[in-house]
């Protein structure tokens, strides 16, 4: 919980002093901008979480973004597929694409960069080439209202895909930090080995975690395409997986696996977007964008190293101490 | 060496303990495990920093604060564990760290160099191979000698073997000791750790035994034999020692049945045997014979061919560890700290992990089911930690292995395997571990106990199996037990 604390402490900071400098921090519409966005990035950034805490990484998330995008647009204006059909045939799709990664990397025991990788080079090409390149729109197709208010809508003023988030994130936090199989994913990832050893069947726990990661992409990937209104295959989602693996990473989940919490991606997600919404609002030159996102994740990992650091030693100091006794 | 004393958390490791070795000396260092050779010679390599005491060389103190240190000082460490590059030639590993180089700032590798010198070590060791060959295509015979060829090159003045032979075969020991003995001639000082009392008896001017971390006496010359080592390094009677002994009255019919079982490391041999309810089969061997590959396939951790396993009576299918747990089988795996422990869960985490439905509803942990269930674990057996919120990390190696016992204890086992049940543990949690065997085999568990040591595998064992290089090469009653019957089916010479 320390860790969550720490990072919190970073993001209240943050806020304060944007709000100071620029009080339209604090404007209605501003605040609903940021909250949609950590919605739809968090989202996802929860399934990658899962990804990092099992050890593994999940590159593909913005090309697979793209291409259920453009696969959405055209189930929806060119095949003319019921809207609950083509949105629970995105999740399908990317359900089996991460099904296939996860089965790559515990069956063939590749590594999930590679694997991975592979996953965000083929499907960003696969994306532009069955639309040639065209951007894709959803047109005047009709019953798309409960979609567009999905990525676009307010519940008493809270952006949908905010709720939606919190909604994912309770489930998920009962799965990970209460239940059996969210135990088993930290021992798998903190030691497979040893997982195994005690029983516990490593490999379909892998395999699960992508599959999910996998729907919570095709989610966010829906509330994506919506909140754009047009998917370009080229671009659309690009680097998204860096923001996911960032805010994990800002939110304590370590890239050695075993570690990790929902609470922590969520704040990593809200920070990373609270930083974006500084650079806008404090009229630093967008170009420095990436560079001060870099900086604040390298500063505020660091912290937690060092703070980690000084925890262990303390509980050698008391174990030391108990047994002089 | 002089006064030398060393805390870890959860052990005193060494107590005020000294060590003399003469020019051209083979000293012998012996103890049990957990005696503090390993310390010892861990910080004389410059490893670990001492708490207390003095290091001299020739007279003069020295400090040695890190391996590059003790290698300037004339001292190099051989250690059990290879610590060899496979991924590198025979040259670049004699040579590493000391590559002769040229081109001035380009530090350029001198290649011409390094293998015309590391031929010429190599042919004074009388090995055969060319310093071009790459290092994984050795034997791991082969690989200890590029380690004295290295250590030599090195300069070294002193070189510390961690049991050398543990993985050799007879006549590659042979060699060795040849070896060792040459080094002594060219006024090489050798400080020689082993478990192996007769190649002690056969090469060592002065044995110093260690026990429980203190100097428990020193034996000269000709006086070195088996039997005063033994009883100098256990400091009293191995029966006493072992009051948990087997007596070889269990039953011996029915509980659990091994048939036909093939590793893949050795297809060629089967492997048949039974332990009785309530009896201990102690399985004895030298390293890499093959008995952890046997208790892992038990267990469904490793894959084996056409094994068929049963208990009372049933055959059972095992085809994961699942499985095996699903039947009460378990196993407590030779590396507690890989295998055995997630070592940065805490101990409760630990002790939960297999049994985890068991304190949960709908897959959701009842937390405090969980916590009474350590605390009572933490209780029974005695593991010492300030509260089972602790990393398992930061717990001495014993109360890890009780930890790791905890795990199968909370269930109840019907077959348990231990494997080096008691490697790098301390005397007083290893006695605690063997009354805890002997307890579980008179509530009827059928146990198997791996074990290297030999007065371990003696003194707790019902029957012994013993294999040799894959093979079962003989299973023995308590009546036939004696050091050299193990010792003949170990090596092969027998049966």
């Amino acid at each position: 919980m320390k860790k969550e604390l720490g990072i919190f402490v970073l993001l209240i900071v943050l806020c304060i002093i944007v709000s100071v400098i620029n009080p339209n921090f604090l404007l209605a519409i501003n605040l609903q901008n940021l909250a949609r966005q950590i919605g739809a990035f968090g989202i996802f950034s929860i399934g990658l979480g899962l990804v990092i805490i099992t050890g593994g990484i999940e590159l593909s998330v913005g090309s697979m973004m793209a291409l259920l995008g453009v696969l959405l647009s055209m189930m929806l204006t060119e095949g003319n597929m019921g809207v609950a059909l083509a949105v629970l045939a995105c999740i399908a799709i990317a359900m089996a694409l991460t099904l296939g990664h996860g089965l790559l990397i515990t069956r063939l025991n590749m590594q999930p960069f590679i694997v991975t990788l592979c996953g965000l080079l083929f499907y960003r090409g696969l994306a532009r080439f069955i639309t040639n390149d065209e951007t894709k729109g959803f047109g005047t197709v009709a019953g798309l209202d409960f979609l567009r208010s999905l990525a676009n809508g307010n519940i008493f003023g809270i952006p949908r895909p905010f709720v939606l988030l919190l909604i994912i994130a309770a489930i998920t936090w009962v799965v990970l930090h209460r239940s059996v199989y969210g135990r088993y994913l930290f021992a798998t990832g903190r030691n497979a080995e040893a997982a195994r050893y005690a029983g516990i069947n490593t490999k379909w726990i892998v395999t699960f975690t992508y599959v999910i990661a996998g729907a919570l992409t095709a989610i966010s990937g829906v509330i994506f395409a919506f909140y754009t209104n047009s998917v370009s295959p080229a671009n659309h989602g690009n680097a998204y997986e860096l923001y996911g693996i960032a805010a994990a990473v800002l939110g304590g989940c370590s890239l050695r696996g075993g570690e990790g919490s929902v609470v922590g991606i969520l704040i990593g997600t809200a920070l990373l977007q609270v930083l974006r919404n500084l650079v806008n609002l404090l009229g630093i030159p967008s170009s420095l964008d990436f560079a001060v996102m870099g900086a604040v994740i390298l500063i505020g990992v660091m912290a937690d190293q060092i703070f980690t650091e000084r925890r262990n030693r303390r509980q050698i100091a008391l174990m030391r101490e108990s047994e002089s006794h | 060496m002089e006064g030398i004393s060393k805390r870890f958390p959860g052990v005193v490791a060494l107590d005020n303990v000294s060590l003399a070795v003469g020019t051209g000396e083979i000293v012998a260092l012996i103890g049990e495990n957990g005696a503090g050779k390993s310390t010892l010679m861990k910080i004389l390599g410059g490893a670990i920093s001492r708490d207390t005491g003095t290091v001299k060389i020739n007279g003069q103190a020295v400090e040695i604060r890190s391996p590059s240190e003790a290698s300037a000082l004339g001292i190099e460490f051989i250690h059990q564990e290879l610590s060899v590059l496979d991924n590198l030639d025979v040259g670049a590993n004699i040579f590493l760290r000391r590559e002769p180089t040229f081109g001035g700032f380009l530090k350029l590798i001198d290649r011409k160099r390094i293998y015309r010198e590391s031929d010429e070590i190599l042919k004074r060791l009388g090995v055969e191979v060319s310093s071009r060959t790459p290092l994984g295509q050795l034997s791991i015979a082969q690989q200890q000698l590029v380690e004295i060829a290295r250590a030599l090159s090195a300069g070294a003045r002193i070189i510390i073997m961690d049991e050398p032979t543990s993985s050799l075969t007879l006549t590659e020991t042979r060699r060795l000791l040849e070896i060792v003995k040459d080094l002594k001639a060219h006024n090489v000082s050798i400080i020689y750790i082993s478990h192996r009392m007769h190649e002690v008896e056969e090469i060592a001017d002065r044995a110093v035994v260690l026990r429980d971390g203190k100097n428990a006496g020193e034996i000269q010359g000709a006086d070195i034999t088996h039997e005063r080592m033994v009883r100098m390094m256990v400091g009293r009677d191995l029966k006493e020692f072992f009051k948990a002994a087997g007596n070889g009255s269990a039953t011996r019919d029915g509980g659990f049945e091994v048939r036909r079982l093939r590793t893949v490391r050795y297809p060629n041999h089967t492997i048949t045997f039974n332990v009785g309810k309530g009896e201990v089969l102690g399985f004895a061997g030298l390293v890499g014979a093959g008995r952890s590959e046997v208790a892992r396939a038990i267990f469904g951790v490793e894959e084996s061919l056409d094994t068929e396993v049963a208990l009372n009576g049933q055959t059972l299918r095992i085809q994961g560890p699942q499985d095996a747990i699903t039947h009460g089988i378990y196993l407590v795996p030779e590396d507690r700290r890989l295998t055995g422990l997630i070592v940065d869960f805490n101990v409760r985490e630990n002790i939960s992990l297999p049994n985890l439905d068991h304190y949960s509803s709908a897959k959701i942990i009842n937390f405090k089911k969980e916590a009474t269930a350590a605390r009572e674990a933490v209780k029974a057996i005695n593991i010492k930690t300030p509260s089972p919120e602790m990393r398992a990390a930061n717990l001495s190696g014993g109360n890890q292995q009780k930890v790791v016992l905890a795990k199968w204890l909370t269930f109840s086992p019907r077959v348990l395997i231990f494997d080096e049940p008691t490697r790098g543990i301390d005397v007083g949690a290893k006695s605690e571990i063997y009354e805890l065997i002997r307890k579980l085999a008179s509530e009827g568990v059928s146990v198997i106990v791996i074990s290297s040591e030999m007065e371990e595998v003696l003194g707790i064992s019902d029957r012994i199996a013993v294999m040799h290089e894959g093979r079962l090469t003989g299973i023995l009653d308590r009546a036939q037990f004696s050091e050299e019957a193990v010792m003949r089916l170990a090596t092969g010479t027998e049966g």
